[in-house]
Protein backbone atom coordinates (compact mmCIF):
# COMPACT_ATOMS: atom_id res chain seq x y z
CA UNK A 1 0.00 0.00 0.00
CA UNK A 2 1.19 3.55 -0.68
CA UNK A 3 1.59 6.07 2.15
CA UNK A 4 -1.70 7.76 1.41
CA UNK A 5 -3.54 4.45 1.32
CA UNK A 6 -2.03 3.45 4.68
CA UNK A 7 -3.22 6.66 6.31
CA UNK A 8 -6.68 6.18 4.80
CA UNK A 9 -6.75 2.57 5.97
CA UNK A 10 -5.61 3.56 9.47
CA UNK A 11 -8.46 6.07 9.56
CA UNK A 12 -10.93 3.40 8.45
CA UNK A 13 -9.65 1.02 11.15
CA UNK A 14 -9.95 3.69 13.86
CA UNK A 15 -13.48 4.63 12.85
CA UNK A 16 -14.40 0.97 12.54
CA UNK A 17 -12.96 0.11 15.96
CA UNK A 18 -14.69 3.00 17.74
CA UNK A 19 -17.93 2.32 15.90
CA UNK A 20 -17.64 -1.37 16.72
CA UNK A 21 -17.03 -0.58 20.38
CA UNK A 22 -20.09 1.70 20.43
CA UNK A 23 -22.32 -0.93 18.82
CA UNK A 24 -20.87 -3.53 21.22
CA UNK A 25 -22.38 -1.67 24.21
CA UNK A 26 -25.82 -2.28 22.73
CA UNK A 27 -25.13 -5.76 21.32
CA UNK A 28 -23.74 -6.98 24.64
CA UNK A 29 -26.80 -5.85 26.56
CA UNK A 30 -29.14 -7.34 23.98
CA UNK A 31 -27.32 -10.66 23.97
CA UNK A 32 -27.16 -10.79 27.77
CA UNK A 33 -30.85 -10.01 27.86
CA UNK A 34 -31.73 -12.80 25.46
CA UNK A 35 -29.60 -15.33 27.32
CA UNK A 36 -31.15 -14.31 30.61
CA UNK A 37 -34.68 -14.57 29.20
CA UNK A 38 -35.46 -10.84 29.05
CA UNK A 39 -35.44 -8.22 26.29
CA UNK A 40 -32.56 -5.84 26.96
CA UNK A 41 -32.66 -2.39 25.32
CA UNK A 42 -35.15 -2.89 22.45
CA UNK A 43 -37.18 0.33 22.32
CA UNK A 44 -35.22 2.86 20.27
CA UNK A 45 -35.03 2.22 16.53
CA UNK A 46 -34.87 -1.22 14.87
CA UNK A 47 -34.01 -3.83 17.54
CA UNK A 48 -33.11 -0.94 19.84
CA UNK A 49 -29.88 -0.11 18.06
CA UNK A 50 -30.42 3.64 18.45
CA UNK A 51 -29.87 3.08 22.16
CA UNK A 52 -26.19 3.57 21.29
CA UNK A 53 -26.88 7.10 20.08
CA UNK A 54 -29.00 7.85 23.13
CA UNK A 55 -26.27 6.66 25.49
CA UNK A 56 -23.66 8.70 23.66
CA UNK A 57 -25.79 11.84 23.78
CA UNK A 58 -26.27 11.33 27.48
CA UNK A 59 -22.57 10.88 28.18
CA UNK A 60 -21.58 13.85 26.01
CA UNK A 61 -24.07 16.26 27.53
CA UNK A 62 -23.29 15.39 31.13
CA UNK A 63 -21.47 17.91 33.31
CA UNK A 64 -17.74 17.40 32.87
CA UNK A 65 -16.73 17.50 36.48
CA UNK A 66 -13.40 16.98 38.24
CA UNK A 67 -13.62 16.38 41.99
CA UNK A 68 -11.79 19.14 43.93
CA UNK A 69 -9.73 16.60 45.91
CA UNK A 70 -8.48 14.81 42.79
CA UNK A 71 -5.09 15.23 41.15
CA UNK A 72 -6.43 17.20 38.20
CA UNK A 73 -3.89 16.59 35.40
CA UNK A 74 -3.54 12.85 35.99
CA UNK A 75 -7.27 12.51 36.56
CA UNK A 76 -7.97 13.89 33.08
CA UNK A 77 -5.08 12.07 31.41
CA UNK A 78 -5.91 8.60 32.79
CA UNK A 79 -9.00 7.75 30.68
CA UNK A 80 -7.28 8.78 27.46
CA UNK A 81 -4.34 6.42 28.09
CA UNK A 82 -6.39 3.24 27.73
CA UNK A 83 -8.04 4.42 24.50
CA UNK A 84 -4.70 5.48 23.01
CA UNK A 85 -2.97 2.22 23.94
CA UNK A 86 -5.77 0.02 22.63
CA UNK A 87 -6.06 1.95 19.37
CA UNK A 88 -2.31 1.70 18.82
CA UNK A 89 -2.70 -2.03 19.35
CA UNK A 90 -4.93 -2.19 16.27
CA UNK A 91 -2.01 -1.01 14.14
CA UNK A 92 -0.47 -4.48 13.94
CA UNK A 93 -3.65 -6.55 13.47
CA UNK A 94 -3.65 -8.23 10.03
CA UNK A 95 -7.22 -7.87 8.78
CA UNK A 96 -6.47 -9.58 5.49
CA UNK A 97 -3.57 -10.22 3.10
CA UNK A 98 -1.95 -6.80 2.78
CA UNK A 99 -4.64 -5.21 4.92
CA UNK A 100 -2.44 -4.21 7.85
CA UNK A 101 -1.41 -0.75 8.98
CA UNK A 102 2.16 -1.72 9.93
CA UNK A 103 3.69 -5.06 9.01
CA UNK A 104 6.03 -5.13 11.99
CA UNK A 105 8.55 -7.87 12.66
CA UNK A 106 7.84 -7.57 16.37
CA UNK A 107 4.08 -7.22 15.90
CA UNK A 108 3.19 -9.66 18.66
CA UNK A 109 5.46 -7.93 21.17
CA UNK A 110 4.04 -4.58 20.13
CA UNK A 111 0.56 -5.86 20.91
CA UNK A 112 1.69 -7.16 24.32
CA UNK A 113 3.38 -3.84 25.06
CA UNK A 114 0.29 -1.83 24.20
CA UNK A 115 -2.03 -3.98 26.32
CA UNK A 116 0.36 -3.70 29.24
CA UNK A 117 0.47 0.09 28.88
CA UNK A 118 -3.32 0.18 29.02
CA UNK A 119 -3.07 -0.83 32.70
CA UNK A 120 -1.82 2.64 33.58
CA UNK A 121 -5.16 4.09 32.73
CA UNK A 122 -6.79 2.14 35.56
CA UNK A 123 -3.89 2.65 37.97
CA UNK A 124 -3.44 6.38 37.43
CA UNK A 125 -7.18 6.96 37.40
CA UNK A 126 -7.47 5.18 40.73
CA UNK A 127 -4.49 6.98 42.21
CA UNK A 128 -5.60 10.42 41.03
CA UNK A 129 -9.18 9.97 42.29
CA UNK A 130 -8.06 10.15 45.92
CA UNK A 131 -10.90 7.89 46.94
CA UNK A 132 -10.61 4.71 48.96
CA UNK A 133 -12.81 2.58 46.71
CA UNK A 134 -10.90 3.73 43.68
CA UNK A 135 -7.63 2.98 45.44
CA UNK A 136 -8.74 -0.54 46.35
CA UNK A 137 -9.83 -1.12 42.77
CA UNK A 138 -6.50 0.16 41.52
CA UNK A 139 -4.56 -2.07 43.91
CA UNK A 140 -6.47 -5.12 42.74
CA UNK A 141 -5.99 -4.12 39.16
CA UNK A 142 -2.23 -3.74 39.55
CA UNK A 143 -1.83 -7.16 41.15
CA UNK A 144 -4.19 -8.81 38.65
CA UNK A 145 -2.53 -7.29 35.61
CA UNK A 146 1.01 -8.06 36.67
CA UNK A 147 0.26 -11.69 37.41
CA UNK A 148 -1.92 -12.34 34.37
CA UNK A 149 0.46 -10.58 32.03
CA UNK A 150 3.19 -13.07 32.88
CA UNK A 151 1.43 -16.01 31.33
CA UNK A 152 -0.41 -13.98 28.74
CA UNK A 153 2.98 -13.47 27.14
CA UNK A 154 4.22 -16.99 27.89
CA UNK A 155 1.10 -18.66 26.48
CA UNK A 156 1.83 -17.08 23.10
CA UNK A 157 5.37 -18.37 22.94
CA UNK A 158 4.10 -21.76 21.75
CA UNK A 159 2.58 -20.05 18.71
CA UNK A 160 5.84 -18.17 18.16
CA UNK A 161 7.81 -21.43 18.34
CA UNK A 162 5.59 -23.17 15.80
CA UNK A 163 5.47 -20.28 13.33
CA UNK A 164 9.03 -19.13 13.99
CA UNK A 165 8.17 -15.44 14.01
CA UNK A 166 6.80 -12.52 16.03
CA UNK A 167 5.33 -11.16 12.82
CA UNK A 168 1.54 -11.52 12.90
CA UNK A 169 1.24 -11.82 9.12
CA UNK A 170 3.72 -14.71 9.10
CA UNK A 171 1.86 -16.34 12.00
CA UNK A 172 -1.40 -16.24 10.04
CA UNK A 173 0.26 -17.57 6.88
CA UNK A 174 1.86 -20.40 8.86
CA UNK A 175 -1.62 -21.56 9.85
CA UNK A 176 -2.66 -22.41 6.28
CA UNK A 177 -1.91 -26.08 7.05
CA UNK A 178 -3.75 -26.22 10.37
CA UNK A 179 -4.99 -23.65 12.87
CA UNK A 180 -3.07 -23.37 16.12
CA UNK A 181 -6.24 -23.78 18.19
CA UNK A 182 -5.71 -27.56 17.88
CA UNK A 183 -1.98 -27.87 18.48
CA UNK A 184 -1.93 -25.00 21.00
CA UNK A 185 -5.21 -25.61 22.82
CA UNK A 186 -3.53 -25.04 26.21
CA UNK A 187 -2.11 -21.78 24.93
CA UNK A 188 -5.53 -20.79 23.60
CA UNK A 189 -7.18 -21.54 26.94
CA UNK A 190 -4.64 -19.60 28.98
CA UNK A 191 -4.59 -16.68 26.54
CA UNK A 192 -8.37 -16.43 26.59
CA UNK A 193 -8.49 -16.36 30.39
CA UNK A 194 -5.62 -13.87 30.55
CA UNK A 195 -7.31 -11.79 27.86
CA UNK A 196 -10.49 -11.51 29.92
CA UNK A 197 -8.41 -10.56 32.95
CA UNK A 198 -6.40 -8.06 30.94
CA UNK A 199 -9.45 -6.25 29.63
CA UNK A 200 -10.90 -6.56 33.17
CA UNK A 201 -14.32 -7.73 32.07
CA UNK A 202 -16.68 -9.98 33.97
CA UNK A 203 -15.97 -12.53 35.45
CA UNK A 204 -12.60 -10.90 36.16
CA UNK A 205 -13.76 -7.33 36.72
CA UNK A 206 -12.56 -7.24 40.33
CA UNK A 207 -11.03 -3.75 39.93
CA UNK A 208 -14.54 -2.38 39.53
CA UNK A 209 -16.59 -5.03 41.37
CA UNK A 210 -19.66 -2.90 41.97
CA UNK A 211 -21.16 -4.88 44.82
CA UNK A 212 -18.14 -4.42 47.06
CA UNK A 213 -16.25 -1.40 45.72
CA UNK A 214 -18.94 1.04 44.45
CA UNK A 215 -17.46 1.13 40.97
CA UNK A 216 -13.81 0.57 41.79
CA UNK A 217 -11.32 2.66 39.90
CA UNK A 218 -13.88 4.79 38.08
CA UNK A 219 -15.96 5.69 41.14
CA UNK A 220 -15.15 9.40 40.75
CA UNK A 221 -15.53 9.49 36.99
CA UNK A 222 -18.57 10.70 35.12
CA UNK A 223 -19.60 11.97 31.72
CA UNK A 224 -17.30 11.48 28.78
CA UNK A 225 -14.30 10.64 30.99
CA UNK A 226 -16.21 7.60 32.21
CA UNK A 227 -17.22 7.01 28.59
CA UNK A 228 -13.54 6.88 27.63
CA UNK A 229 -12.92 4.11 30.18
CA UNK A 230 -15.83 2.17 28.73
CA UNK A 231 -14.68 2.83 25.16
CA UNK A 232 -11.22 1.58 26.11
CA UNK A 233 -12.67 -1.55 27.67
CA UNK A 234 -14.73 -2.41 24.58
CA UNK A 235 -11.81 -1.59 22.29
CA UNK A 236 -9.75 -3.96 24.41
CA UNK A 237 -12.40 -6.64 24.00
CA UNK A 238 -12.37 -6.27 20.22
CA UNK A 239 -8.56 -6.18 20.14
CA UNK A 240 -8.20 -9.31 22.28
CA UNK A 241 -10.81 -11.12 20.16
CA UNK A 242 -9.06 -10.21 16.93
CA UNK A 243 -5.74 -11.35 18.42
CA UNK A 244 -7.26 -14.70 19.42
CA UNK A 245 -8.51 -15.09 15.85
CA UNK A 246 -5.15 -14.06 14.40
CA UNK A 247 -3.05 -16.28 16.63
CA UNK A 248 -5.21 -19.38 17.03
CA UNK A 249 -8.02 -19.45 14.46
CA UNK A 250 -6.14 -18.76 11.26
CA UNK A 251 -6.83 -15.02 11.01
CA UNK A 252 -8.21 -14.20 7.57
CA UNK A 253 -7.80 -17.77 6.22
CA UNK A 254 -10.94 -19.53 5.05
CA UNK A 255 -12.56 -20.88 1.87
CA UNK A 256 -15.02 -19.14 -0.55
CA UNK A 257 -15.63 -15.85 1.28
CA UNK A 258 -13.17 -12.93 0.94
CA UNK A 259 -10.48 -12.87 3.70
CA UNK A 260 -11.69 -9.72 5.46
CA UNK A 261 -15.17 -11.25 5.82
CA UNK A 262 -13.68 -14.37 7.39
CA UNK A 263 -11.70 -12.24 9.80
CA UNK A 264 -14.73 -10.20 10.78
CA UNK A 265 -16.90 -13.28 11.18
CA UNK A 266 -14.43 -15.13 13.39
CA UNK A 267 -13.81 -12.05 15.52
CA UNK A 268 -17.54 -11.56 15.94
CA UNK A 269 -17.97 -15.16 17.14
CA UNK A 270 -15.15 -14.77 19.67
CA UNK A 271 -16.68 -11.52 20.94
CA UNK A 272 -20.02 -13.29 21.42
CA UNK A 273 -18.18 -16.00 23.33
CA UNK A 274 -16.77 -13.35 25.67
CA UNK A 275 -20.28 -12.03 26.26
CA UNK A 276 -21.41 -15.59 26.99
CA UNK A 277 -18.62 -15.92 29.57
CA UNK A 278 -19.93 -12.79 31.21
CA UNK A 279 -23.45 -14.19 31.32
CA UNK A 280 -22.49 -17.67 32.50
CA UNK A 281 -19.70 -17.38 35.07
CA UNK A 282 -19.96 -15.62 38.44
CA UNK A 283 -17.15 -13.38 39.66
CA UNK A 284 -14.52 -15.21 41.75
CA UNK A 285 -13.18 -13.84 45.01
CA UNK A 286 -10.00 -11.81 44.74
CA UNK A 287 -7.73 -14.37 46.43
CA UNK A 288 -9.26 -17.13 44.29
CA UNK A 289 -8.40 -15.15 41.20
CA UNK A 290 -4.81 -14.68 42.26
CA UNK A 291 -4.22 -18.25 43.39
CA UNK A 292 -5.80 -19.61 40.21
CA UNK A 293 -3.44 -17.42 38.23
CA UNK A 294 -0.27 -18.58 39.90
CA UNK A 295 -1.19 -22.16 40.79
CA UNK A 296 -3.16 -23.28 37.72
CA UNK A 297 -2.48 -20.97 34.81
CA UNK A 298 1.27 -20.57 35.19
CA UNK A 299 2.03 -24.33 35.47
CA UNK A 300 -0.28 -25.02 32.51
CA UNK A 301 1.57 -22.45 30.44
CA UNK A 302 4.96 -23.84 31.38
CA UNK A 303 3.85 -27.40 30.52
CA UNK A 304 2.58 -26.14 27.18
CA UNK A 305 5.85 -24.31 26.57
CA UNK A 306 8.04 -27.32 27.34
CA UNK A 307 5.87 -29.74 25.32
CA UNK A 308 5.70 -27.43 22.32
CA UNK A 309 9.43 -26.85 22.47
CA UNK A 310 10.16 -30.57 22.65
CA UNK A 311 7.83 -31.42 19.76
CA UNK A 312 9.09 -28.55 17.62
CA UNK A 313 12.67 -29.67 18.21
CA UNK A 314 11.79 -33.29 17.43
CA UNK A 315 10.08 -32.28 14.18
CA UNK A 316 12.93 -30.05 12.99
CA UNK A 317 15.46 -32.80 13.70
CA UNK A 318 13.65 -35.02 11.21
CA UNK A 319 11.45 -37.17 13.44
CA UNK A 320 13.00 -40.20 15.10
CA UNK A 321 16.59 -39.14 14.49
CA UNK B 1 17.75 12.81 8.38
CA UNK B 2 14.27 12.16 9.72
CA UNK B 3 15.66 9.37 11.86
CA UNK B 4 18.27 11.72 13.30
CA UNK B 5 15.62 14.30 14.23
CA UNK B 6 13.46 11.59 15.83
CA UNK B 7 16.47 10.22 17.69
CA UNK B 8 17.38 13.58 19.21
CA UNK B 9 13.75 14.29 20.03
CA UNK B 10 13.36 10.97 21.83
CA UNK B 11 16.62 11.34 23.72
CA UNK B 12 15.73 14.90 24.76
CA UNK B 13 12.38 13.65 26.05
CA UNK B 14 14.15 10.84 27.91
CA UNK B 15 16.60 13.25 29.55
CA UNK B 16 14.05 15.91 30.47
CA UNK B 17 11.54 13.41 31.84
CA UNK B 18 14.22 11.68 33.89
CA UNK B 19 15.27 14.97 35.45
CA UNK B 20 11.64 15.81 36.14
CA UNK B 21 11.11 12.34 37.65
CA UNK B 22 13.95 13.03 40.08
CA UNK B 23 12.77 16.45 41.14
CA UNK B 24 9.01 15.92 41.57
CA UNK B 25 7.83 15.85 45.18
CA UNK B 26 4.66 13.95 44.38
CA UNK B 27 5.50 10.27 43.96
CA UNK B 28 2.74 9.64 41.41
CA UNK B 29 3.92 12.50 39.19
CA UNK B 30 7.51 11.28 39.43
CA UNK B 31 6.37 7.83 38.29
CA UNK B 32 4.52 9.19 35.29
CA UNK B 33 7.70 10.97 34.18
CA UNK B 34 9.74 7.83 34.76
CA UNK B 35 7.34 5.81 32.57
CA UNK B 36 7.60 8.51 29.90
CA UNK B 37 11.38 8.32 30.11
CA UNK B 38 11.31 4.53 29.65
CA UNK B 39 9.04 4.85 26.64
CA UNK B 40 11.38 7.44 25.13
CA UNK B 41 14.32 5.08 25.66
CA UNK B 42 12.31 2.38 23.87
CA UNK B 43 11.92 4.72 20.90
CA UNK B 44 15.68 5.37 20.96
CA UNK B 45 16.33 1.61 20.92
CA UNK B 46 13.97 1.21 17.98
CA UNK B 47 15.65 3.99 16.04
CA UNK B 48 19.18 2.64 16.47
CA UNK B 49 18.04 -0.72 15.03
CA UNK B 50 17.14 -2.85 18.04
CA UNK B 51 13.36 -3.39 17.77
CA UNK B 52 13.44 -6.42 20.07
CA UNK B 53 15.11 -4.49 22.88
CA UNK B 54 12.59 -1.68 22.32
CA UNK B 55 9.64 -4.07 22.63
CA UNK B 56 11.07 -5.64 25.78
CA UNK B 57 11.67 -2.19 27.24
CA UNK B 58 7.97 -1.43 26.83
CA UNK B 59 6.65 -4.84 27.90
CA UNK B 60 8.93 -5.44 30.89
CA UNK B 61 10.08 -2.06 32.21
CA UNK B 62 7.14 0.16 31.37
CA UNK B 63 4.52 -2.58 31.46
CA UNK B 64 5.46 -4.71 34.45
CA UNK B 65 8.13 -3.24 36.70
CA UNK B 66 6.63 0.24 36.80
CA UNK B 67 3.21 -1.26 37.53
CA UNK B 68 4.76 -2.77 40.66
CA UNK B 69 6.12 0.67 41.56
CA UNK B 70 2.63 2.14 41.23
CA UNK B 71 1.34 -0.76 43.32
CA UNK B 72 3.76 0.08 46.13
CA UNK B 73 2.87 3.78 45.98
CA UNK B 74 -0.79 2.84 46.27
CA UNK B 75 -0.09 0.51 49.20
CA UNK B 76 1.83 3.19 51.09
CA UNK B 77 -0.65 5.90 50.08
CA UNK B 78 1.50 8.71 51.48
CA UNK B 79 -0.49 11.66 50.15
CA UNK B 80 0.24 15.14 51.54
CA UNK B 81 2.52 13.87 54.31
CA UNK B 82 4.88 12.27 51.81
CA UNK B 83 4.95 15.42 49.67
CA UNK B 84 6.02 17.52 52.63
CA UNK B 85 8.78 15.12 53.59
CA UNK B 86 10.04 15.01 50.01
CA UNK B 87 10.14 18.81 49.92
CA UNK B 88 12.45 18.82 52.93
CA UNK B 89 14.69 16.25 51.29
CA UNK B 90 15.03 18.25 48.09
CA UNK B 91 16.89 21.26 49.57
CA UNK B 92 19.33 23.00 47.19
CA UNK B 93 22.47 22.28 49.25
CA UNK B 94 21.82 18.54 49.01
CA UNK B 95 22.38 18.77 45.27
CA UNK B 96 25.96 20.14 45.48
CA UNK B 97 27.92 16.89 45.89
CA UNK B 98 25.93 14.81 43.37
CA UNK B 99 26.22 17.59 40.81
CA UNK B 100 30.03 17.76 41.19
CA UNK B 101 30.31 13.99 40.84
CA UNK B 102 27.98 13.93 37.86
CA UNK B 103 29.89 16.72 36.10
CA UNK B 104 33.15 14.79 36.60
CA UNK B 105 31.54 11.72 35.07
CA UNK B 106 30.21 13.77 32.17
CA UNK B 107 33.68 15.20 31.43
CA UNK B 108 35.11 11.69 31.52
CA UNK B 109 32.36 10.43 29.21
CA UNK B 110 32.90 13.21 26.68
CA UNK B 111 36.68 12.54 26.73
CA UNK B 112 36.21 8.82 26.14
CA UNK B 113 33.64 9.37 23.42
CA UNK B 114 35.79 11.95 21.62
CA UNK B 115 38.71 9.53 21.45
CA UNK B 116 36.85 6.52 20.06
CA UNK B 117 35.24 6.46 16.65
CA UNK B 118 31.43 6.65 16.66
CA UNK B 119 29.90 3.18 16.74
CA UNK B 120 28.10 2.24 13.54
CA UNK B 121 24.73 0.54 13.89
CA UNK B 122 24.75 -2.66 11.88
CA UNK B 123 21.27 -2.54 10.46
CA UNK B 124 18.33 -4.15 12.23
CA UNK B 125 19.02 -6.69 14.95
CA UNK B 126 16.24 -9.27 14.79
CA UNK B 127 14.82 -11.12 17.77
CA UNK B 128 16.38 -14.31 16.43
CA UNK B 129 19.88 -12.83 16.64
CA UNK B 130 19.24 -11.67 20.21
CA UNK B 131 18.10 -15.16 21.19
CA UNK B 132 21.07 -16.83 19.53
CA UNK B 133 23.48 -14.45 21.28
CA UNK B 134 21.80 -14.99 24.65
CA UNK B 135 21.88 -18.78 24.44
CA UNK B 136 25.19 -18.94 22.59
CA UNK B 137 28.13 -16.92 23.95
CA UNK B 138 26.17 -15.39 26.85
CA UNK B 139 24.46 -18.53 28.16
CA UNK B 140 26.39 -18.32 31.43
CA UNK B 141 25.08 -14.81 32.11
CA UNK B 142 21.51 -15.99 31.44
CA UNK B 143 21.94 -18.89 33.86
CA UNK B 144 23.41 -16.66 36.56
CA UNK B 145 20.55 -14.19 36.13
CA UNK B 146 18.02 -16.99 36.48
CA UNK B 147 19.77 -18.21 39.65
CA UNK B 148 19.63 -14.70 41.06
CA UNK B 149 15.91 -14.50 40.32
CA UNK B 150 15.37 -17.89 41.93
CA UNK B 151 17.17 -16.72 45.06
CA UNK B 152 14.95 -13.64 45.15
CA UNK B 153 11.86 -15.82 44.77
CA UNK B 154 12.87 -18.14 47.58
CA UNK B 155 13.66 -15.15 49.81
CA UNK B 156 10.27 -13.58 49.15
CA UNK B 157 8.55 -16.90 49.82
CA UNK B 158 10.42 -17.26 53.11
CA UNK B 159 9.36 -13.78 54.27
CA UNK B 160 5.75 -14.49 53.35
CA UNK B 161 5.83 -17.83 55.13
CA UNK B 162 7.08 -16.33 58.38
CA UNK B 163 4.28 -13.78 58.22
CA UNK B 164 1.71 -16.57 57.87
CA UNK B 165 3.20 -18.63 60.70
CA UNK B 166 3.08 -15.67 63.06
CA UNK B 167 -0.66 -15.60 62.54
CA UNK B 168 -0.87 -12.77 60.00
CA UNK B 169 -3.33 -13.11 57.16
CA UNK B 170 -5.95 -15.83 57.46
Amino acid sequence: MSDGMVILFAFVVLVGAVGGAAVMTWWERRLLGIWQDRYGPNRLGPFGILQVAADMLKLLTKDDWVPPFADKVIFIFAPTAIVMAMMLGFAVVPFGPGLQIIDMNIGLLFFLGMTSLAVYSVLLGALASNNKYALLGGLRSAAQMVSYEVFMGLSLMGVVMLSGSFNLRVIVEAQSDGWYCFSQFLGLFVFTVAGVAESHRLPFDLPEAEHELCAGFHTEYGGMKFGMFMLGEYLGLILISSMIVTLFFGGWLGPWLPPIVWFGLKTFIVICFFVLLRAAIPRPRYDQLMSMGWKVMLPLTLVNLVLTGAIALWLTNGGAA
Amino acid sequence: MLELILFYMASTIALVSTILALTRVNAAHALVYLILSLLAVAVVFYLIGAPFAAALEVVIYAGAIMVLFVFVIMMLNLGEKGDRREKQLLKPQIWITPVILAVLLLVELVLVLSQSAPAETQGLISSKEVGMALYGPYVLAVEIASMLLMAGLVGAYHLGRRYLEEGGGS
